[in-house]
């Protein structure tokens, strides 16, 4: 369980985190999804006790993480990848946090099997690893002392097609055992499919947050005609808000029934009529969020 | 199991800090080049030197040289390199009250200073009963001198941590760490006010490894040891504590 109420942290007298609060139950994965620069490594650094926020609170396993007595064995955490000394070897970087947290080293080996790196590759020094054999590491990092809940800053960054499908299983798996995990990222696709409740953050703010379904109910009907701008002007006249989707069709902030409706009184033919799903939640992704671009 | 809600002991984290100052590609090859040239500093004694110098007690004092100039920079690195390596993000999450790993770095300093100052002795003690000088007393050693010794290794160990702490970035601790002294030395070249100027110095602690100190040299090594140790071990917990990581 991960509780963060109305926090708030200020740079030079501005706001980059603001009124911040969401909760991620046992048993779930939370995605925590926004553009770069939007808040996200700063909540969770607020979570995590390395940030003081200038207001609100955070708790763990319902304290606060800095009063946690050997917090490495209740929550598991990877804030950066790239937090590893680059002339130690990866199976020692390991090796020195079991042995922080009184975990018997011999687990150490367990976990880089289960993360897939191979013996060759834990020997190495972790200057010379990848950016996906360093999120590796740092999953593992989070693992060893077998916690009940996660918190990860862009684990997916850096990890290829195959990569991703087994953090994705590794993370549902997780859940499915009752654990709590928090994962931020900045792209949609990494979160989407593993995530059962979305936490959408732009400009320091929360701007929704909820089950994916929840979410997709408001993401409107992507709608399609041989002529989309014949389209376009009589949703318009129905009053029905639209604009361009990515790749083709309209996106209309209305239900189907009525989109379907429109377009019958206005005489023309549709070739596709569906909630807007994925590409629903892209939209609803980018707009949300699009504010940041806008400064 | 039952490690799970208890906290990690201070001995434990002190073995973990010992383990990273060797663990890394720099630390071990810094320690390394520490007891080479230790090694060197006393043959080159054997050879060179004069046979009335072979004592145990002159080989020892300058077989602890190399530790004491080049073994803080293991200090330095143990602190500064959580930010420059950035493993701060993992050390403090292990270890969220920060003062304990703080704590933890400084005896872990300490203790290889001992380590230090125990294998200078047995390098000292080699080359001593391998020149086997002619002359009486040769293994005469003031049980005093044990114990400044201890200290001078210890404390250039903890001055170490200090200027890692208190800078928190590699290479200015490092440079601070050498040329801080030179300055002082060469304002301490103005005659005028070289008196007062040798209070500021470190060139005091070099006395422990020499002879036993009268009343006025501990006097001016202990108010070395507070500008030199305690100052930046305070500033640097200081700014850990109290100001967000990243």
């Amino acid at each position: 369980m991960i509780e963060a109420e109305k926090l708030t942290k200020k740079f030079a007298g501005r706001a980059v985190v603001e009124d911040v609060s969401f909760r991620c139950e046992p048993g779930s994965v939370t995605g925590f999804l926004g553009p770069n620069g939007a808040g996200k490594t700063t909540t969770m650094r607020m979570i995590c006790g390395f940030a003081r926020p200038d207001s609100g609170t955070s708790s763990v396993l319902g304290g606060e993480y800095r009063r946690l007595p050997n917090p490495g064995r209740q929550v598991g955490v990877l804030l950066d990848a790239s937090a590893q000394h680059g002339g130690r070897r990866g199976r020692e970087a390991l090796a020195i946090s079991a042995q922080t947290m009184g975990v018997e080293e011999a687990r150490v080996d367990d976990l880089l099997g289960r993360v897939g790196l191979e013996p060759s590759a834990a020997r190495k020094r972790v200057r010379q690893y990848s950016l996906g054999m360093r999120q590796r590491l740092g999953i593992a990092n989070a693992l060893i002392g077998d916690p009940e809940v996660l918190i990860l800053d862009e684990p997916a960054n850096g990890l290829d097609p195959e990569g991703m499908r087994w953090m994705r299983g590794l993370l549902k798996d997780f859940a499915e055992r009752g654990g709590t995990v928090l994962l931020s990222s900045h792209l949609l696709h990494e979160v989407d499919a593993i995530a059962d409740r979305l936490v959408i953050i732009g400009s320091g703010k929360i701007v929704a947050q909820g089950s994916r379904d929840e979410l997709l109910s408001t993401a409107g009907t992507l709608v399609r005609a041989d002529d989309d701008a014949a389209l376009a002007r009589a949703l318009a006249a129905a009053g029905l808000e639209a604009r361009e989707a990515e790749g083709d069709g309209l996106l209309v902030d209305a239900e189907p029934r009525a989109v379907g409706a429109a377009a019958r009184d206005a005489g023309i033919a549709l070739v596709h009529l569906a909630p807007a799903g994925d590409a629903g939640l892209e939209q609803l992704f980018f707009d949300l969020t699009s504010g940041e671009e806008g400064r | 199991m039952t490690d799970r809600q208890s906290r990690p002991a201070l001995a434990r984290l002190t073995r973990v800090e010992l383990r990273k100052m060797v663990d890394t590609r720099s630390g071990f090859w810094l320690q390394l080049s520490v007891l080479a040239l230790t090694v060197l500093v006393v043959v080159i004694n054997l050879i060179a030197g004069h046979e009335d110098d072979w004592t145990f007690r002159n080989l020892l004092g300058d077989a602890l040289v190399p530790a004491g100039i080049l073994l803080p920079v293991v200090g330095i690195l143990l602190v500064s390199s959580e930010w420059s390596q950035r493993t701060a993000l993992v050390s403090f999450a292990l270890v969220p009250e920060r003062s304990r790993l703080i704590a933890a770095k400084v005896l872990a300093g300490v203790v290889l200073g001992l380590v230090a100052f125990v294998v200078s002795a047995v390098v000292a003690a080699l080359g001593t009963a391998i020149a086997s000088p002619d002359i009486a007393h040769v293994w005469t050693f003031p049980v005093g001198l044990v114990g400044q010794d201890m200290l001078y290794a210890a404390s250039a160990m903890a001055i170490g941590v200090g200027f890692g702490a208190a800078l928190q970035a590699s290479a200015p601790a490092i440079v601070l760490y050498f040329v801080l002294p030179t300055a002082i030395g060469a304002l301490g070249a103005i005659r005028s006010i070289s008196g007062t100027v040798e209070w500021f110095g470190s060139g005091s602690l070099e006395w422990l490894t020499q002879n036993l100190l009268s009343g006025h040299e501990w006097t001016q090594v202990l108010v070395t040891l507070a500008l030199w140790m305690l100052l930046p071990l305070a500033i640097g917990t200081w700014r850990i504590t109290t100001r967000d990581l990243d």
